[in-house]
């Protein structure tokens, strides 16, 4: 791989919380314009790296660099290429949808900030709800709300920390959607998740974390490789909750 | 590449612009910052002034400097949970991992602690004017006055600050407020320290609100104001100095 190519570099990151090892020495790459998943059970350390990489936190040791800049020598230049959505919907309650987004757009030194965020509104198709106050809007709005923020300036590389957590279904399949279609754009996307299936549907290459390692590094393909072959077995399968969940709601649509 | 100090206090403005609006739209704050003063200005006049004998013209010239201070304090109480907000709710990460200047997003709610309290004490003013305070200070006092009473806020500003950001609740971001509510009652704000027995006296005595309040109270009344300024200063001044240095500390490690 050229170096241009690579959003994310990271090489042997450590991070000690008190003496207990959260991150033993972490590797990995993420190519510009791919979506990468890093994938773990709560507690292994999903978020710190989210942290180091995002430049709220510094490492105990190892190198990472985002496109192109350490995050240590260098994290104004890394902050101005990268958005991320944190674990909890960051939105100001009391401001209004679109207040959050151009006050956003401001502080990221934008010219005609209404436009910008009217054009954001619409996309997540919070329009409607644009001059109410986000303490009115439902969970789901929220989280869009929170991403629309992210994506104020078309930042090249956004993170997103366990973003669909406390989504509905049909909200997180909505929001597949729209990474998709920011990835076909040429933005990298960086996201951590709980979620095998989420992993799966979207990203181009998964990495497992364990223990404070990566123990697991590639695209689906190459994972299932690493496991014995499928056997075939012919059983009944009955529809998941969610997928009667869908079925309903594209009833109700089509009515 | 833009600098981010190049664009420190406009990113400031915008911060001073989003607390400014959290003010203006909870009622709350404006009744706590404005009205109740006003009111405990009312009470001490017009209820319980006819039996205090502070041996001057009229007790609402004697009450103003507390009542003033009283108002500042009940509002640093709302800094106080507008930064714990900020922190819980992952909006200081999101500022953070943008290309701002770190200290903008504090700095925004301690500019809006000194206008918003510029705000509430010109209100009191006001008001006292109609109950018939009248003041034969000159220009230079009322400047002196101005000073002294930013200087206060700004020392119990970074108080709520370290309160605010190292809280673990609500309640304990809050309960930094009650012995700063307490300070006014024991000093010389409603009656001279001369009818307070010994040990409360020496207490009263030596905080503080009743140099401060004497301060104000001889520049206003046009007295001489001897020492009382100096030690009202030192105390401000040596109070925001520590505030400050504890609060930086305190905002690096948490944020």
């Amino acid at each position: 791989m050229f170096q241009n190519e690579i959003a994310i570099s990271v090489q042997g990151l450590k991070k000690s919380y008190k003496n207990v090892p959260v991150l033993a020495g972490v590797d990995f790459e993420v190519k510009k314009g791919s979506i990468f998943a890093l994938l773990g059970p709560n507690g292994t350390g999903k978020t710190t790296i989210v942290k180091i990489l995002t430049t709220l936190l510094k490492q105990d040791s190892g190198n990472a660099t985002v496109n192109g800049f350490s995050v240590l020598s260098k994290p104004d230049n890394v902050r101005q290429s990268i958005s991320l959505t944190g674990q909890f919907v960051a939105v100001d309650e009391i401001l209004t949808g679109k207040e959050n987004l151009v006050m956003i757009a401001k502080l990221r030194h934008l010219k005609n900030t209404s436009q910008v965020a009217d054009e954001l509104l619409k996309r997540f198709g919070l329009t409607d709800a644009a001059n109410r106050r986000v303490s009115t809007y439902s969970g789901g709005m929220r989280r869009r709300l929170d991403i629309a923020m992210s994506l104020v300036g078309n930042p090249q590389l956004i993170f997103l920390d366990e973003p669909t957590t406390g989504l509905d279904p049909e909200v997180r399949i909505e929001f597949w959607q729209i990474l998709k279609e920011l990835a076909n754009g040429g933005t990298t996307v960086f996201l951590t998740t709980q979620y095998l299936d989420e992993a799966e549907q979207l990203a181009d290459r998964i990495a497992i974390l364990h223990e404070g390692r990566i123990i697991a590094n590639g695209t689906l393909a190459e994972l299932k490789k690493l496991f014995p072959p499928a056997k075939v077995e012919y059983i009944e399968k009955q529809p998941t909750l969610e997928e009667i969940f869908l079925a309903i709601i594209g009833k109700k649509e089509e009515n | 590449m833009e600098t981010t100090k190049s664009y420190f206090f406009m990113d400031m403005s915008v911060m001073l612009g989003r607390s400014m609006r959290h003010i203006f739209r909870s009622m709350d704050t404006i009744v706590t910052v404005t009205i109740m003063p006003i009111a405990l200005m009312l009470l001490f006049v017009y209820v319980l002034g006819g039996a205090i004998q502070i041996g001057t013209d009229h007790y609402v010239n004697y009450l103003l400097p507390g009542i003033l201070l009283i108002a500042i304090a009940n509002s640093v109480g709302y800094t106080c949970y507008r930064l714990f907000n900020d922190v819980q709710r992952g909006i200081f990460e999101r500022f953070h991992s943008m290309p701002i200047a770190r200290s903008a997003a504090l700095w925004g709610h301690v500019l809006t602690s000194l206008i918003s309290n510029a705000i509430s004490v010109t209100v009191v003013i006001l008001v006292a004017l109609l109950m018939g305070f009248r003041s034969s200070a000159g220009i230079l006092s009322w400047f002196a006055v101005a000073g002294i009473l930013m200087l206060f806020t700004l020392a119990l500003t970074w108080i709520a600050a370290i309160a605010g950001l190292s809280a673990k609740s609500v309640d304990g971001a809050i309960a930094i407020a009650y012995p700063i509510h307490f300070l006014p009652l024991i000093s010389s704000a409603f009656v001279p320290t001369k009818s307070m027995p010994s040990g409360v006296r020496a207490f009263a005595e030596n905080q503080p609100v009743t140099s401060i309040v004497e301060a104000i109270r001889s520049l206003l009344s046009n007295q001489p104001v001897g020492n009382e300024i100096w030690v009202a200063l030192a105390w401000c001044g040596g109070i925001t100095l520590v505030a400050y240095i504890f609060a930086m500390r305190v905002y690096k490690k948490r944020t």
